[in-house]
């Protein structure tokens, strides 16, 4: 049937439409649960600055962290970047940056001109850690507890709000 | 009171719309004059009643209304006078009712422009403007009120974000809704044909000019929202493929498609119903990228209003423009017929190649914006989806479609042959790539990619030139004055248009392959030198605004190796208090061949800053090339013949005529 081509527009739409239904049901912004209270899945990258060198979420053993996944193509990165690097400088609690799906040499300029907040960073390129992890889109952050069990995650951009209310609260819970 | 009346004016306006599309469809039906003769008044009175809203609400703006819940959230009474109107439209209710004002507009002009349409068609093209207007209008009246009042009445506002307190932004979401919504009209056309069976080259002409005009709006709008976010977000970049940016960019290239297919449907009555197709696809998109941005659906820096509930309206309304408009494509379109063949080389076999690779490019877009969202959906994981991927994806289908550009208008219509088109323009070949072996030289590093990028641009250039000799050389006149004027505005609206994709190309190309930028500390005194210039830091005071207060640095330019001083440059950090925000106020100086870039980052220690300076070449042509293009669909616009009012009376064998080249 010659006609049917005709209804491939029409098919295609539908189709989308379905996604948008299932989209609206769902709020990005929402945290996945099925990563909270679950071991931090395993991974073992290249360092961004110790090109050499790896890391592996077993190396923060017994310390409370953050996982923080940043690009340094993500735009809304930057809010938040002043906010880490302040955490950074009160020593309030170690950062681990993820490098999600960037190029080595963007990620070490947009550091060096930002700012280093992280104890280091680690280099997704691939962004396959991102998808163990479930990041939807960057940034996105982990609080991590001393047994490597992943406690809270905060989708986009951490604001200060989020961070004097839930985060810090939390890694001084963990601690104590 | 104002926004009680401004409120009712809406309902007014609604209850307009479903009479006009009502009333238009039954008068097209039966036949009645009387009622088809309506459509036009309802019109006009339908476009006043929204507009009385919108002047209504913008009114409740300038006058800092504070008992309106909508000023009270997007405005502050220190806010300058222009942010304060600009604010109107600063929210997501009060982008709606522009929205839809637009849409008041753009119908109130069909009714004026169009008269010597066939009264059913204008009825029926109405019929539909006044179909979409009143389900618009009825969302705001659900959904977005924007008249709310609070009570008591707030003391103050609490500001327009910063980020929208910029010279650009009172301009650019108008242009891009103007573009957006001018859609709606190819797509009431593209309807109306559906439903009449009539897709002949005189539709084409009749909606040519429209979605042209539509499109130039639109290139406008975009050209506007990159520049802005070039100069107000502070890192020197201006575009960032972010689904607000996607969703305004996808209707352009389905309208790009449109303006060429019409173009052929007009010249020789072919790709008719793909010329339909693309102007609901066009429409369909605005739409879409209106429920992508409204709903929530996708998260991006841009949307900054979302509520699933008027995600829920539009995706209804969606299914029902949309689905409704595709399962009368599906229907109707089989019959149009094919209209004339033509060989595989041909200016038809070109044009039509480059819309395949436009909608290409359109559908790798489509895909990168929703590709998260498809995943969610399907339990798949969660991921996302950067530039990185749209840059690989898009320049190698958007290459060979700028190559395409440059040799259709050279090719014949119908049948072209290789061998000629190798004789007119193997000079415009070999030129561009002699020049694109050497300028990369010239420019500083060489680099295969750059000049690949510089000689699909200079193609463009040398193959239009070629285009032009051979176009002014076959002219009958005898001076080449005559020659000049015997051609027509649609043809010299394409040809400046095409040099635009050209200058557009030179400027990404330079000012990504050559732009030097220093990250770096400076306290006062201190100097740095890039792209040939030298900075010093003077120093910094602080400066009162309207709405913030700022810290000002002094920067004085100089060319390396000379005293004197090039410009000053003095780029701010303001803090806006109300809105609890601080904002970066890049210094750029604007030149023909380079923009000089300063902006400030943060204090460190003492008097000394972080400081970015970058050196960026032939940046302004990317947005200069906008222009052009935007301004080519301007020119095409006016051409003489969409204002020959009589055509609709002459006969159709000799209309077909006058059609053909």
């Amino acid at each position: 049937m010659k006609a049917l081509r005709y209804l491939i527009p029409l098919a295609v739409f539908a189709a989308l439409v379905g996604f948008f239904a299932v989209g609206l049901t769902r709020d990005p912004h929402e945290v996945p649960s099925p990563f909270i209270g679950k071991p931090a899945p395993a991974f073992k990258l290249a360092r961004l600055h110790e090109g050499d060198q790896t890391f592996g979420p077993e190396e923060m053993r017994g310390k409370v962290w953050l996982l923080n996944v940043w690009s340094s193509w993500c735009v809304s990165c930057r809010v938040e970047h002043p906010l880490l690097v302040e955490m950074s400088r009160d020593h309030l609690v170690p950062i681990v940056g993820l490098d999600y799906k960037d190029k080595r040499e963007d990620g070490l300029q947009w550091l060096s001109r930002h700012g280093n907040p992280y104890l280091l960073s680690a280099c997704d390129d691939e962004g396959k850690v991102g998808i163990d992890y479930g990041v939807y889109g960057v940034p996105e952050t982990f609080v991590i507890d001393k047994q490597g069990i992943i406690r809270y995650k905060q989708i986009g951009p951490i604001t200060p709000e989020a961070l004097e209310k839930t985060i810090l609260p939390l890694v001084k819970r963990l601690n104590g | 009171m104002i926004p009680e009346l401004g409120h009712f004016a809406l309902v007014v306006a609604f209850a307009l719309a479903v009479a006009q599309a009502a009333l238009s469809f039954t008068g097209a039906a039966t036949g009645r004059r009387a009622l088809m003769g309506t459509s036009r008044s309802i019109a006009v009175g339908q476009f006043l009643f929204v507009a009385a809203a919108f002047a209504a609400l913008a009114y409740s703006f300038v006058t800092s209304d504070f008992s309106v819940a909508n000023v009270v959230e997007h405005s502050n009474s220190k806010l300058p006078l222009r942010y304060r109107f600009a604010a109107t439209w600063g929210s997501h209710e009060g982008s709606m009712l522009l929205w839809a004002f637009m849409l008041g507009a753009w119908t109130f002009a069909v009714s004026i422009f169009s008269r010597h349409l066939p009264e059913r068609m204008l009825s029926r093209v109405l019929g539909v403007m006044g179909l979409v207007s009143a389900g618009f209008l009825l969302f705001i009246l659900l959904t977005s009120d924007p008249f709310q009042r609070l009570i008591p009445a707030a003391e103050e506002g609490r500001d327009l974000n910063p980020l929208l307190q910029d010279p650009g932004m009172v301009v650019h979401p108008p242009m891009l809704y103007m573009g957006y919504v001018g859609f709606s009209v190819a797509f009431a056309f593209a309807i109306t044909a559906l439903l009449e069976g009539r897709l002949d080259a005189a539709w084409a002409r009749w909606s040519r000019p429209w979605t042209t005009a539509a499109w130039s709006f639109l290139t406008i709008g975009i050209m506007m929202g990159s520049a802005w976010s070039y100069y107000v977000l502070g890192w020197g970049g201006w575009w960032f493929w972010d689904p607000v940016e996607n969703a305004s960019f996808m209707p352009w290239l389905a309208g790009t498609a449109l303006i060429h297919s019409l173009a052929v449907t007009e010249k020789r009555g072919t790709f008719r119903s793909w010329t339909v197709l693309l102007a609901i696809v066009a429409f369909s998109l605005s739409l879409v990228g209106t429920f992508l941005v409204r709903s929530g659906v996708l998260t991006s820096v841009h949307a900054f209003a979302t509520d699933p509930r008027r995600g829920i309206y539009i995706l209804l309304f969606l299914v029902v423009v949309v689905g409704g408009s595709l399962g009368l494509f599906a229907w109707r379109a089989p019959r149009v017929g094919l209209g004339g063949g033509f060989e595989p080389v041909s200016r038809e076999s070109m044009l039509l190649a480059n819309n395949v690779l436009l909608i290409v490019a359109l559908a790798a877009v489509l895909l990168g914006t929703l590709y998260p969202l498809f995943l969610d959906a399907l339990n798949l994981g969660k991921i996302s989806v950067g530039p990185p991927y749209f840059d690989a994806v898009f320049y190698p289908i958007m290459a060979p479609a700028v190559f395409l550009m440059a040799v259709g208008p050279v090719a014949s219509w119908k049948r072209a042959r290789l061998p000629d088109l190798w004789v007119r323009l193997r000079w415009a070949l070999g030129v561009a790539v002699a020049a694109a072996l050497v300028l990369p030289f010239v420019l500083g590093r060489w680099s295969a990619l750059i000049a690949f990028s510089l000689w699909l641009g200079l193609w463009v250039v040398t193959a239009t030139a070629a285009h032009v000799v051979q176009r002014l050389r076959t002219s009958p006149q005898p001076t080449l004055g005559g020659k000049l004027r015997a051609q027509s505005l649609s043809w010299y609206g394409m040809t400046f248009a095409h040099l635009g994709v050209a200058v557009f190309i030179f400027g990404v190309t330079i000012v990504k392959g050559y732009e030097t930028e220093r990250d770096l500390r400076m306290a006062p005194g201190d100097h740095t030198q890039v792209g040939g210039y030298d900075f010093e830091f003077v120093g910094t005071k602080q400066v009162p605004g309207p709405n913030y207060t700022a810290v000002q640095a002094e920067f004085d330019v100089r060319r390396v190796g000379s005293a004197a001083i090039v410009r000053r440059l003095y780029p701010q950090k303001r803090d806006y208090p109300v809105a609890q925000q601080t904002m970066t106020e890049a210094a750029i100086d604007t030149g023909f061949v380079r923009d000089l870039y300063v902006s400030l980052g943060e204090p460190v220690q003492g008097d000394a800053w972080g400081v970015r300076v970058y050196h960026k070449p032939f940046v302004d042509w990317i947005w200069g090339g906008c222009m052009m293009m935007a301004l080519g669909g301007l020119l095409a616009l006016s051409d003489r013949r969409y204002r020959l009012r009589r055509a609709a009376a002459v006969p159709k064998g000799a209309l077909a005529q006058a059609l053909t080249p």
